[in-house]
């Protein structure tokens, strides 16, 4: 077998996923304006402990290496932790995204007596004000102690994950430099217009310029930092950056969601990419070998309004929630196409879909008496659509 | 650190091997690393060579031909740098 | 399109190959048999 052929064989989908991202909850403690999931109060629908058990159960039966657990905060849900031991006795390994809120010293050292626990603390800004703008105030001060006493209780090497935005590109070093100091992984991932990022998108998307520079600081820190795979689209740019550089949703990964449903990636809760639930007959398992959803993901893509570009075998057509959240064709251009071919694209898209489901607490605007306002966005209601 | 025809070796206890098509997968839980082996002839030289004496021993009870003995000894070494199997 | 964090294995000369060599011994088949991913939680994920 050829090398390009693990390429091909990973787009055509694999038994089981390698891993996924389960949201816990979309109860959050904060709001940050660009939050994919649009977190902030609890569904009444959300999986119960024994549901979310078997839920663990069957990956263990399929084999699913690990899991990535998020959100919303899913430290907020109460049985958290025995989540986190049953999965444990799974031989699950867990990974999971938290803004550190609920990193007491007495959890920390919880944490650090488990197996095989990986921990990402969301950080968006090198410095308090950048960090507060988009994740809230406090936001920043919240994190740095969930570090200091990840440290303190002597956790191991965590990660701190960074969305890239337009505020904070120019704080790349200053974030590699952080997570030097705490021996922590650095981690940087895409913006995608999904959830409340829809409605900061126009402000807080990476500039053409600045995407040349994350791209050029990706090739000089490449295998220090993570992405996530979530930057292949700047591939266009030059020699492909490390990393498996493909769109895995519903061919090696997907999102069960807090209420089991099963979507594609964590940036397409929409109904037009939701596979099925958890809670259907035949579970998880025949959501991932047989949905319709899954199956035509798994099919091989045509390149359409890219065909005649050099640039599609690097760059794959870009991301298919940047695409979809902006109103784009998923069959042509990114929305952030490093070639322009997507600004010129949106120029006649059409209206964007909106998210299927808002969770968001209603907000008060806070005027502040500085120069720049605080990017606060509005939602009526934390009550599903 | 070149692994030999007449090292022996074991799958490291913190690999787990998952059958796939074309072969396994093989993820470590402690160093993270994820594997892809792509030969299901691979796949049962690494899981029987906790029961043989050397590498020479498990290639020939598994019917590999000498031919193909470079190919799988280049593969194991990488394997044993990244710890999916180790010398015992 | 390859995967960049590919561990491929090295080509073997004849020379290098291990155990005597037969003047009739056939050629030494290359195969790739492993691949490293360098899949961190993959595109889209935490």
């Amino acid at each position: 077998m050829s090398t390009s052929s693990l390429a091909a064989q990973m787009k055509q989908g694999l038994d089981a996923p390698i891993c996924l991202t389960w949201e816990l909850t979309y109860a959050c403690n904060l709001q940050c304006v660009h939050c994919l999931s649009s977190s902030g109060t609890r569904d009444p629908r959300e999986l119960t402990t024994e549901q979310a058990k078997a839920v663990l159960d069957e990956l263990r039966d399929l084999q699913v290496f690990y899991i990535n657990i998020g959100g919303g905060e899913p430290m907020v849900r109460r049985d958290f932790f025995e989540l986190l031991e049953h999965a444990e006795h799974c031989n699950i390994g867990v990974k999971f995204s938290t803004n550190g809120a609920f990193i007491t010293p007495e959890n920390a050292r919880r944490l650090a007596a488990m197996n095989y626990l990986d921990i990402q603390i969301s950080l968006d800004g090198a410095n308090r004000a950048t960090n507060d703008r988009v994740r809230g105030e406090g936001s920043y001060d919240i994190a740095l102690r969930a570090m200091d006493n990840l440290r303190d209780a002597s956790f191991g090497r965590f990660k701190i994950s960074v969305v890239m935005t337009r505020e904070n590109v120019s704080q790349l070093d200053e974030f590699k430099a952080l997570a030097d100091s705490y021996g922590a992984q650095l981690r940087i991932t895409r913006l995608r217009p999904a959830g409340r990022g829809a409605d900061t998108w126009n402000e807080l998307h990476p500039t053409a310029a600045q995407q040349r520079v994350i791209y050029d600081w990706l090739m000089h820190h490449g295998e220090d930092v993570l992405t996530g795979d979530s930057f292949f689209h700047l591939n266009a740019f030059g020699d492909a950056l490390p990393g498996l550089n493909l769109c895995g949703a519903g061919r090696v990964v997907c999102l069960i969601d807090p209420l089991g449903d099963v979507y594609a990636c964590p940036f397409v809760i929409h109904d037009e990419f939701k596979a099925g639930s958890v809670l259907e007959d035949g579970g998880f398992t025949h959501v991932w070998k047989s949905s319709d959803l899954f199956t035509s993901l798994r099919e091989p893509e045509s390149p359409g309004a890219c065909a005649s570009c050099g640039s599609y075998d690097a760059c794959q057509g870009g991301c298919m929630a940047a695409k979809f959240f902006t109103g784009l064709p998923l069959d042509g251009p990114d929305p952030e196409c490093v070639s322009g071919h997507g600004e010129h694209a949106l120029s006649s898209a059409g209206a964007a879909p909106r998210p299927s489901m808002d969770h968001s607490k209603p907000v008060r605007l806070t005027v502040k008496a500085r120069r720049s306002p605080v990017l606060v966005t509005h939602h009526s209601g934390g009550s599903p659509s | 650190m070149t692994l030999t025809l007449d090292s022996a070796c074991e799958l490291h206890p913190d690999v787990a091997l998952r059958p796939e098509p074309f072969g396994a997968l093989a993820y470590h839980y402690g160093n993270r690393r994820l594997i892809f082996l792509k030969h299901p002839d691979v796949v049962a030289v690494v899981r029987d060579a906790a029961n043989h004496r050397s590498l020479r021993e498990v290639l020939v009870e598994n019917g590999i031909a000498e031919s193909r003995w470079p190919s799988f000894i280049s593969a194991l070494t990488s394997l044993a740098q990244s710890e999916v199997i180790r010398v015992h | 399109m390859e995967p960049t964090a590919a561990l491929e294995q090295d080509r073997i000369s004849d020379a290098e190959a291990t155990g005597t060599r037969d003047s009739a011994q056939p050629q030494i088949v290359e195969e790739l048999l492993i691949e490293e991913i360098s899949i961190d939680g993959m595109c889209g994920v935490y």
